[in-house]
């Protein structure tokens, strides 16, 4: 029965290995130096465990595995056999103690390594937790530069960044896994997480800490970029929203300022001011709809606005009563919003 | 049981205590009867009244830990059912089968019956049942105490489950973090409920803890010095000091939040000058601990069977002791390991890795005893040794992953994944419910007088541990893809679609193994093999009585020679007498050596402590919705206490 079960473990273990290294989440298949270092340090840590693992296993198999037999008089021990099993559990213990002095002292240096990323990082970005979104502040000294978006994170390839993480509401955890741990978003806390990106990509994160209903539908991207495309992108961003062009769209636009959405959400160069929903300005720029529930579309979007408790039970999207043609407006109005 | 050895109490060193009484006061003595009417005397004196008000009365602590351990069974089988719906939710991505609301109450539901009603619960049982056997005594200390925990922990425990019936069960985990279940984010009466639920079921155990406490230091049969005390008795002992001292904490936490939600204190609260992290830090400081209250007991259960299946005392027995008291002091050192993703300042936190890497120490020393201890035995394989052989292969494993996670950096790459859902299910179930498992089969002819089936119980432990090991294995992996914990769901574009179903396959298997036990306990325990004093021929004292126990567990006080003393004394276990057999007297010895001390008075049966946890809970339950049920139920309460410490008159009472 046992060899079963080792082979069993063992296929499982196997499988689930191979099927493993698809990830844009994933602790195991890191892209920036951080996450690089802590997959050095979990693969190191696994190896030695299941050494040590495997030794205990098997000085655990050889008395199970022999015949069974009565033996005598229990409190009959031979003197000497006793000594030498004290030497061997001594020696046993002192190597313990050994392996926990270097493992401790190993994630102390991966500890520096990792704190000394980002001591040079030029851009600061302030990410906010909110349930369930993530507002994102580029830092400026310039107060007309200062961009606020959501959920996306766009950073340059190739440089560190620093980011400074708080929360209004309750607790959440920021966690891009392929660059980097996590680190709590704490409402009267600022915390600070540097990172960095090696390549251009798309690397998917997700909140790490209960924070109510809607803490699985909570996620964000950081998308690395060149240098230059992402100078232009913060350009193109900071820029007002565009101008409606067909009538559908302009229709949307007067919709959207009569409606209770103005009350929440704000649009760059309009009327549209309030702080505590999504950014819209640039919303038809961003390839995910309610933090990463949804891809951008115009059939997503629609469905998004008509009906966000089917959607995203609990969230703070309130159901506003359009017609089917208010809907298409406000969509048509929204895709504009490049 | 021999008379010839038999030792007087009275006239043995320093009992002199009690024996100054004048003689008229005292009644007939165990010292001059035959075994008949000395079995007869004492059955009159120490039986449990039939009928209804003599159960609910009862304090003997046999009774009270069956209605424990059954009750936890139940509480057991809730918290089993609950991981099952979630499993089956996540057993696909984007499933509709739960949402969030339910499926939050559920995981909350979960891990607070896992933590609070079934594992701590379920341990200080085993501790009622048999820690007065092993000592050799006649009932727990405070037998009315113990009563009153009794009631006060099903209330508690039904009061949480009548809450997720009504739809307004905790839903925001079994930690239950500010500001999350704080007045702003946390509307409605559930997270009042959690708090109120803590707060009575940690009154019962801290009401168990000393008990035990005094029942291992000061009612130990004549001769059990410290260094012949069995090492579950020292287990249960470490552990209760630990709950005297973990226990306060989580209360405090609890209080301080339905003090932020009932009275408008601010004491969470960062607008006003509170904390967050001051919540988490204070139920850590419990919370920790909280894993070797559960650990612990489960180790003296595999010293148990490991020495009694080895048949040879155990290895190294003053290094395990010494091991347990390391592990319950260092508990309360690394409560932080919890907070490491909070952005502590970076040396404070390396401490704290320090610190956590230590507790492997001692734990690693109680590990390589046992294998001493097995080396050179040729044990017969039952299912008691299968289950301590699912405890090694998986609390290893999960320890190895506990050092994983002690190391800073590392950790914040698995905190909150499903890698630590994996690696405190390996310890918990690993290292405390396969040996309770275990000692359930190891145990089980002493509190029925009947064996369990072999044939039922091997099956039940493959198909746990297969279960087990198929459900929470791949975890770890899934874990590290980017799996965060409390999800009630998870995109398609990830990934984790086919080792969430492969998971859910592995917690229906160990679900069935549970079914198979239940149908194993329920068949045994009418129709098992008669299983006589002693079947497994081990040597403490609770097998040196009948099976089940009488009510007075032992008709003559055994004295205590040996660590073994069934080993050692193999033929007739020298007594002690001298106690009276009308009154409920119990020997009580000194700390250190158990020199016989005095003989004290053992509270009799009462319904006060019924009507006392009657009152507690009303109180408990009315402080859910206005802070005035403190000064309302005070009254109530206070007639109670009155009732249940009213005189008897006894010459005691007198002095």
């Amino acid at each position: 029965m046992s060899r079963g079960v080792w082979t069993m473990c063992w296929c499982t273990a196997c499988i689930l290995l191979l099927a493993g290294c698809s990830g844009w989440q994933s602790a195991l298949d890191p892209k920036g130096p951080a996450a690089n270092e802590l997959a050095w340090l979990i693969w190191f840590f696994t190896a030695l465990c299941t050494v040590v693992w495997l030794l205990v296993m098997a000085v655990l198999i050889v008395p199970l595995a022999r015949r069974p037999a009565p033996v005598g008089d229990p409190l009959v021990l031979d003197a000497a056999a006793e000594r030498s099993k004290m030497r061997i559990v001594v020696a046993a213990l002192a190597a313990t103690a050994l392996i926990l002095v270097g493992l401790t002292l190993l994630s102390y240096f991966a500890n520096r390594t990792l704190a000394a990323i980002g001591s040079d990082a030029a851009l600061t970005i302030r990410v906010t937790g909110h349930q369930w979104w993530w507002e994102v502040r580029y830092e400026n000294d310039q107060p007309n530069r200062i961009l606020t978006t959501a959920n996306e994170i766009h950073i340059p390839a190739g440089e560190p960044v620093r980011l400074v993480v708080t929360s209004t509401d309750v607790i959440h955890s920021f966690w891009v896994p392929n660059l980097s741990g996590k680190l709590d978003v704490i409402p009267g806390h600022e915390n600070v997480l540097d990172l960095k990106a090696d390549k251009p990509g798309v690397y998917r994160g997700q909140c790490a800490e209960f924070c109510g209903a809607q803490h699985a539908n909570m996620s964000t991207f950081i998308i690395a970029e060149p240098r230059p495309v992402f100078d232009a992108w913060l350009n193109d961003q900071l820029r007002p929203a565009a101008a409606p062009v067909s009538a559908e769209a302009k229709t949307g636009h007067d919709l959207f300022l009569k409606r209770p959405c103005v009350m929440c959400h704000k649009i760059g160069g309009t009327i549209a001011g309030g702080t505590v929903a999504p950014n819209l300005t640039h919303i038809a720029s961003r390839q995910t709809l309610a933090a990463g529930t949804l891809t951008m579309s115009r059939g997503n979007l629609a469905a998004w606005i008509a009906n966000p408790q089917g959607i995203k039970p609990g969230a703070h999207m309130p159901v506003v009563r359009l017609d089917g043609d208010e809907l298409n407006a406000i969509v048509a109005y929204l895709e504009g919003l490049k | 049981m021999s008379s010839a050895r038999e030792r007087r109490l009275a006239g043995e060193g320093a009992a002199a205590g009690k024996g100054d009484l004048a003689p008229e006061r005292d009644g007939p003595r165990d010292t001059s009867l035959d075994d008949s009417s000395l079995d007869r005397w004492l059955a009159r004196t120490w039986q449990t009244a039939p009928g209804i008000i003599g159960a609910l009365s009862s304090v003997d602590h046999k009774i009270v830990a069956r209605r424990y351990l059954i009750t936890a069974f139940a509480f057991l089988c809730l918290g089993g059912l609950s991981a099952v719906a979630m499993r089956i939710q996540l057993s696909g991505p984007e499933r509709g089968l739960i949402g969030p609301d339910r499926y939050n109450q559920l995981f909350t539901m979960h891990g607070v019956t896992m933590m609070f009603l079934f594992a701590v619960p379920i341990v200080q049982a085993t501790g009622i049942y048999l820690v007065p056997l092993m000592v050799g005594t006649r009932n727990i200390a405070f037998p009315r105490l113990n009563a009153f925990s009794f009631w006060i922990y099903l209330s508690g425990g039904l009061f949480a489950w009548v809450s997720f019936a009504l739809d307004m069960a905790p839903d925001v985990g079994w930690f239950s973090y500010v500001p999350l279940s704080g007045p702003e984010f946390g509307p409605g009466k559930r997270s009042d409920v959690w708090a109120q639920m803590i707060t009575y079921t940690e009154v019962s155990s801290l009401a168990v803890a000393v008990a035990t406490i005094v029942t291992v230091l000061k009612q130990r049969a004549p001769g059990m010095s410290l260094d012949k005390i069995p090492l579950y008795v020292w287990a249960m002992l470490v552990t209760s000091f630990v709950i005297v001292f973990a226990m306060p904490a989580v209360m405090i936490t609890s209080t301080f939040l339905i003090l932020d939600r009932l009275v408008g204190t601010h004491i969470f609260n960062p607008a006003e000058g509170g904390d967050v992290l001051l919540f988490q830090h204070l139920f850590w400081f419990f919370g920790h601990p909280e894993v070797y209250i559960i650990f612990l007991p489960a180790t003296g259960m595999v010293s148990s069977i490991i020495t009694a299946f080895a048949r040879r005392p155990v290895f190294g027995y003053l290094g395990m002791v010494l091991a347990l008291i390391a592990v319950g002091f260092l508990s309360f050192g690394l409560w932080v390991h919890h907070m490491f993703a909070t952005g502590l300042p970076k040396l404070g936190a390396s401490f704290f890795t320090a610190s956590s890497m230590l507790i492997a120490i001692p734990n690693g020393l109680q590990i390589f005893c046992w294998l001493a201890t097995l080396w050179d035995g040729r044990p017969i394989i039952r299912t008691p040794l299968l289950f301590v052989f699912g405890f090694f292969f998986t609390f290893v494993a999960g320890g190895l992953t506990g050092v994983m996670l002690a190391s800073v950096p590392l950790d914040l790459q698995v905190h909150d994944t499903y890698f630590v859902v994996a690696h405190f299910h390996y310890v918990l179930i690993g290292g405390s419910v396969f040996p309770l498992l275990g000692a359930t089969y190891f145990w089980f002819p002493k509190i029925t007088g009947r064996m369990m089936s072999e044939r039922l119980g091997r099956w039940h432990f493959w198909l746990a541990f297969l279960g087990f090991n198929a459900a929470f294995f791949p975890m770890h992996i899934v874990g590290l893809w980017g799996m965060p914990r409390r999800v009630y769901t998870y995109p398609v574009e990830l990934g984790w679609g086919n080792i969430n179903l492969f998971i859910t396959a592995g917690a229906v298997i160990l679900f069935l193994s549970f079914v198979l036990f239940t149908i194993n306990l329920v068949y045994s325990a009418s129709r098992g093999a008669p299983a006589g004093d002693n079947p497994w021929n081990a040597g403490t004292l609770e097998w040196a009585t009948s099976s089940p126990p009488p009510s007075y567990n032992f008709a003559r006080i055994p004295v205590v020679t040996h660590a073994e003393p069934l080993w050692a004394e193999r033929d007739t276990l020298p007594v002690a007498t001298g106690l009276r057999v009308d009154a409920r007297e119990l020997v009580i010895s000194t700390v250190a050596e158990a020199h016989p001390d005095v003989r004290e008075k053992s509270a009799t049966p009462s319904i006060w402590p019924l009507f006392a946890a009657l009152a507690v809970g009303a109180t408990f339950l009315y402080s859910i919705f206005s802070p005035w049920a403190v000064v309302w139920g005070a009254g109530p309460i206070a007639i109670t206490l009155i009732g249940w410490f009213w005189p008897k008159g006894d010459p005691e009472d007198e002095e």
